[in-house]
């Protein structure tokens, strides 16, 4: 029986160790953490229905209840070489594994907004990320101010780490646009006498009903949206943020004081997926991201034979995407053994 | 035209759109009585179509921004430029009805006047 080992169990991993070990495969899910889930495990609400994420994580945990496979937790792959088609694994706990196909389906990390000093992530109380709003909505905590103080005035800026040559990233992450339409959604519903602002630069709602959404926070949630990039945040005695902008619709500048900040982070490759990347010497775009051997018709395989990748070690993606990525994924393993 | 022999020794009035000298009396007062007011895009495609527009200088997109941003003052010779002809309700893609939100401005203006007016209570708190 041929073996295959994917490495990462989040969105992509699962659905490709799910549907390979249908195939017959003999299939060995590696995670390094110590749960499943990847960055969804700690989501709390999804665009653009604002469904709970749990039900992503139910569904993928049925998949390895159901299924017929191994799923390691705190488990690192620290190297590997392939011979004669045969991959040697190493990990961190000893246990090393032979394969005939390996999947990476390493992920993404985030964007450290402290790089982004003038908006003052780490340095000011009241700015926030998009991941901490998701982390407290999961929580179920209110949202404050530092001082307890519920904010009447908040700003999402959108972009943070994305498109920005200075923070090293040229890419648009793709899903931050629809995020912060759907967080500022949910915090409209927490705190009714807020004003919520989005600063942009472009909104690409490009996925199904994200327009349908930004439309709905326009229309039924009151949500402003203005076409600028923030240029810096400062802090007012009361730990409130004086923030300036271009208004580029109208040509002016703008400036506002604000109570709460939420910067909505990139993805970025991530340090498995970079290490992964180098270990196995399978290359990297100028986003640094794992390249894919052709970007039209060979998005799953990668410059190694017998590597195949899956899910946002390649690009951004949103969890749709991801699964359709990595159910392509599995059509190219099957393809590459049934004829070894 | 800067006075030069003045040159680093005038004040000079800001440009700058400060949403905390919102006044959101006339934009309130729109958005009651015209909803559809709160999905526009700023497109421009009102502007692009504007009988008015094409023959002297005046922009309809702009100037209703510059209503969503609480910025009234000499709104009032600007809002007189539109003809009414309602070419912008055809193009606009939201479906805005953009006439009724021009005669909502002349009348609001008759109510509330176009000199600025911090009124807190009025901000863009539309919620509130």
């Amino acid at each position: 029986m041929k073996t295959v080992v994917i490495i990462g169990a989040g969105v992509a991993g699962v659905e490709v160790a799910s549907q390979l070990s249908e195939l017959g495969y003999k299939v060995a899910l590696i995670e390094k953490s110590s749960y499943i889930g990847g960055k969804v495990a700690k989501w709390d609400h999804l665009f653009p229905n604002l469904r709970p994420a749990s039900d992503i994580i139910n569904s993928m945990e049925e998949k390895i209840k159901t299924g017929n496979f191994s799923v390691m937790v705190n488990t690192e792959i620290t190297g590997g070489k392939g011979e004669n088609g045969i991959w040697q694994l190493l990990t961190n706990n000893g246990k090393n594994f032979e394969a005939d196909a390996v999947v990476v389906a390493s992920g993404f990390g985030l964007f450290k907004a402290e790089k982004k000093e003038e908006y003052g992530y780490g340095i000011y109380n009241n700015v926030i990320t998009s991941v901490d709003l998701e982390e407290k909505f999961k929580k179920g905590k209110t949202i404050k101010m530092t001082n307890g103080k519920i904010p009447e005035r908040i700003a999402f800026i959108h972009c943070v780490g994305s498109r920005d040559e200075k923070s090293g990233n040229h890419h648009c992450s793709k899903v931050c646009c629809i995020t912060g339409v759907k967080q500022a959604i949910e915090l409209r519903n927490q705190i009714p006498d807020a004003e919520i602002y989005c600063f942009y630069m472009d909104l690409r709602m490009y996925g199904k009903d994200f327009e349908e959404l930004y439309r709905t926070a326009q229309e039924k949630y009151y949500i402003q949206f203005i076409r600028g990039r923030l240029s810096e945040a400062s802090e007012n005695i009361d730990e409130s943020l004086l923030i300036k902008a271009e208004d580029t619709l109208s040509g002016r500048p703008l400036k506002m004081k604000v109570d709460l900040m939420i910067l909505l982070i990139g993805m970025e490759p991530g340090k498995e997926t970079t290490d992964l990347g180098r270990n196995f010497k399978l290359g990297f775009d100028n986003d640094g991201f794992i390249k894919p051997r052709d970007i039209h018709l060979q998005r799953n395989l990668s410059s190694q034979e017998g590597i195949f990748l899956a899910g946002t070690c390649t690009c951004p993606m949103t969890i749709s995407d991801t699964i359709d990525n990595a159910r392509s994924a599995v059509i190219e393993v099957n393809n590459y053994l049934k004829n070894k | 035209m800067i006075n030069m022999d003045k040159f680093g020794f005038f004040i000079q009035e800001t440009r700058t759109i400060d949403f905390d000298q919102f006044d959101g009396r006339l934009l309130k007062y729109v958005l009651d009585h015209e909803p559809s007011f709160h999905a526009c895009l700023s497109c421009g495609g009102c502007t692009a179509t504007c009988s008015a527009g094409n023959l002297i200088e005046f922009n309809v997109r702009k100037m209703n921004l510059l209503i969503r941003r609480g910025e009234t003052e000499g709104l009032e010779n600007e809002i007189n430029k539109c003809m009414l002809c309602g070419k912008c309700i055809l193009v606009c893609p939201r479906g805005i009805n953009i006439r009724n939100v021009i005669m909502l401005i002349k009348k609001g203006i008759l109510i509330f006047g176009t000199e600025k007016k911090l009124r807190p209570d009025l901000t863009y708190n539309y919620y509130a």
